[in-house]
């Protein structure tokens, strides 16, 4: 589903550049559920941005449902993240002027969907997520859990083959974290694949795959349970 | 999908519901420049109107010529010369002329006034007297009121009968009495009266033609033996051809006839209603012109305050575009949505200008019909046309404004607008 090559990525500095990424070779299949994991600084955000077709990347190669992504104009990116993929941010990113409705059903007007229907799917969609009783309800009105649910319902609405999730929980109490982690585990079951970028190792323990970030490259890579005991020690003896 | 369907209306009254304040004072700038318009281009028509209503009363093609004194030597006569025509050179020119329709020969008695040269049992007044020819009222329109005006029958048989001005009439008869068929004196000559007229118009002119009283050509001649002296031309230019054209043609026939040097810039005078008219409407375009261009200067300098309010605007919102890229809002999407926010608020604006401008103008005109002064002005109005021209100098204007702003937000990348604070 997703392959990258040798991806190298720099953020140009005052006097030199900074290099983020030197050389990602990942590859993920459709329908895991993957979190990315790394102290801060090393990289994830970027690499979720490069993977969501929101930023471009210096050199390497990006393969997305077998199609090659280098030097994708804004136009195309803006099909492609509107047919594959679905975004979740740490700070929900919902408009705040719209209406929970208002927001899920969105992606659907950039998808140019008829308004009868679009509503019809974004109250469904609202439905799944139990939160089909706040669908008027500005984002200022909602609770954190609250807004993450409306902003997962507006990241499925387009039916996306990926969700990328940069820190999902990260502005969440544990018991709503738990709670959101539930949805986006249904969501996977449902055959979507599943990217969560955070920090806690709790969050990467629901997820089938860990891959863990150190200065722009992968130190490792495996399954949850292998992989998180011992970068979460790795995580704390470098705070 | 250029189309207005509910939801980009929602989404464009929300970006108008959210800042009011900042959507009312951006959207001052473009109402007031498009008032301005209104206003200026209606008061301009407005004088058009009421200049053109006063030279309404005069014939466009109308021309006037008068012999003055010679300023230079010519076939043996003497600079100084005061030259004049009689009726016999009319019929020359007349005869000889390829650019007039008509020549009317008119003279006038005494000329100032001062004496009384009219009376009627007790009453007397100090009156023009002009000696005319039945054509006359094609060059000089009046309304009869009474009677008709001088025939050919009056002239031929040099018959002592007049028309006379309103005025003269109110002066010489008792209310309600009837003229026609009474007489008066003429300098104790005995006229019988056989028309009444009203002028054409409301000016000073007008007022000073109700004051006058026509009799014939030819009795004029003979009953103030004046030898058939004219005092000077009333003529039509023909249809199509250029008044400057004709009134030079003119003057040289007249020199030829009057033997004066062909250069004499003196000895002839002319005046012709259609160089006056070609002065007034190049005036009246000219001021058309300016109170476009002014007027669309401050429709320029409010559209570029909705530019620089979409600036803000954009920049405020940078964070809300790169969500919006985020969800697969392709470039062009961006764009058609600033540009249509600009539109949105320009023509709403714009709108509120136009309907309060042509409101005020209606108003002015509504106060002018019932009776209300204002000198020259008349009827203010504003053609469909010019409203037409106007809303689409200010869309142009607006996509205008909204190209800047759309460029600003979509230079940003996603990913930089989705970090941006707000
Ligand atoms: N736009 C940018 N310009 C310059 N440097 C940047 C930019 N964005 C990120 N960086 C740098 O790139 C590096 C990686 O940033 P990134 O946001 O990917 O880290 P992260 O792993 O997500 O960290 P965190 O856990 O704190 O979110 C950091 O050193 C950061 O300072
Ligand atoms: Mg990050």
């Amino acid at each position: 589903m997703l392959a990258l090559r040798e991806i190298e990525k720099s953020y140009p500095l005052a006097g030199g550049s900074l290099p983020v990424l030197k050389g990602i070779d990942l590859n993920i299949a459709q329908g895991e559920m993957v979190a990315i994991m790394g102290s801060s600084g090393s990289g994830k955000s970027t690499l979720l941005n490069v993977l969501g077709l929101l930023d471009g990347f210096d050199s390497g190669g990006y393969d997305l449902d077998g199609v090659d992504m280098a030097g994708l104009s804004e136009k195309q990116a803006a099909r492609y993240r509107s047919q594959f993929l679905g975004f979740v941010f740490q700070s929900f990113n919902l408009i705040s002027f719209k209406t929970a409705l208002e927001n899920v059903a969105l992606p659907l007007f950039y998808q140019k969907v008829p308004r009868r229907e679009r509503q019809k799917r974004a109250m469904e969609m609202l439905g799944k997520m139990g939160m089909d009783d706040r669908s008027d309800h500005l984002p200022s009105e909602l609770s954190g859990g609250q807004k993450q649910r409306v902003a997962i319902a507006r990241a499925l609405i387009t039916s996306p083959r990926v969700i990328l999730a940069d820190e999902p929980t990260g502005a969440l109490d544990s018991t709503t974290s738990t709670e959101v982690m539930q949805v986006l585990r249904e969501v996977n079951a449902s055959g979507i694949t599943v990217i969560i970028v955070t920090h806690e190792a709790d969050i990467a323990e629901q997820c089938d795959r860990t891959i863990r970030l150190h200065d722009g490259v992968i130190i490792e890579d495996g399954k949850s349970g292998e992989v998180v005991e011992p970068t979460a020690r790795g995580a704390r003896s470098q705070d | 999908m250029m189309g207005l369907d509910r939801d980009r209306l929602v989404e464009l009254v929300q970006v108008v519901v959210r800042n009011p304040l900042r959507a009312f004072l951006s959207a001052l700038g473009v109402g007031w420049g498009l008032f301005m318009i209104i206003i200026t281009v209606g008061a301009a028509r407005g004088l058009e109107n009421g200049v053109k209503a006063d030279m309404g009363s005069d014939v466009s093609n109308s021309m006037f010529a008068w012999t003055m004194s010679t300023s230079m030597p010519y076939k043996g006569y003497q600079r100084g010369r005061y030259v004049e025509m009689d009726i016999d050179d009319v019929h020359w020119i007349q005869a000889n002329t390829q650019h007039l329709d008509l020549v009317c020969p008119e003279v006038q008695l005494g000329g100032y006034r001062g004496t009384n040269n009219v009376t009627r049992g007790k009453q007397s007044g100090a009156f023009d007297v002009h000696g005319a020819i039945a054509e006359y009222p094609q060059v000089k329109p009046m309304n009869i009121t009474e009677g008709r005006f001088l025939n050919e029958g009056d002239l031929a048989g040099e018959r002592k009968v007049c028309v006379i001005g309103s005025r003269v009439k109110d002066i010489l008869f008792e209310m309600g009495e009837e003229p026609l068929g009474e007489t008066v004196q003429i300098q104790g000559v005995i006229f019988r009266v056989v028309g009444v007229y009203t002028p054409k118009g409301n000016d000073e002119d007008a007022q000073n033609e109700a004051e006058s009283i026509y009799i014939p050509f030819s009795t004029f001649a003979k009953a103030f033996n004046t030898r058939g002296r004219v005092g000077w031309l009333s003529m039509l230019i023909k249809d199509g051809v250029d008044a400057e054209e004709a009134e030079e043609a003119t003057k040289q026939l007249i020199k030829a006839r009057l033997s004066i040097h062909p250069d004499d810039p003196r000895a002839i005078g002319a005046w012709s209603m259609a160089e006056e008219f070609q002065k007034a409407e190049l005036l009246f375009s000219g001021m058309r012109l300016i109170s476009l261009l002014f007027g669309s200067l401050a429709l320029l300098a409010g559209v570029i305050g909705i530019t620089n309010i979409m600036l803000i605007s954009i920049k405020e919102r940078t964070k809300e575009l790169g969500i919006r890229r985020s969800l697969g809002a392709t470039p062009v999407r961006i764009l058609q949505q600033i540009i249509g926010e600009t539109l949105f608020l320009t023509l709403l604006a714009g709108l509120c200008g136009l309907v309060l401008g042509v409101g005020l103008l209606e108003a002015v005109d509504g106060y002018l019909e019932s009776g209300g002064d204002a000198g020259v002005f008349r009827h203010p109005e504003i053609d469909f046309g010019t409203i037409l021209t106007v809303l689409c100098i200010l869309l142009g204007m607006s996509i205008f404004a909204g190209v800047l702003p759309a460029m600003r937000a979509l230079a940003i990348k996603p990913v930089e607008a989705l970090r941006s604070e707000g």
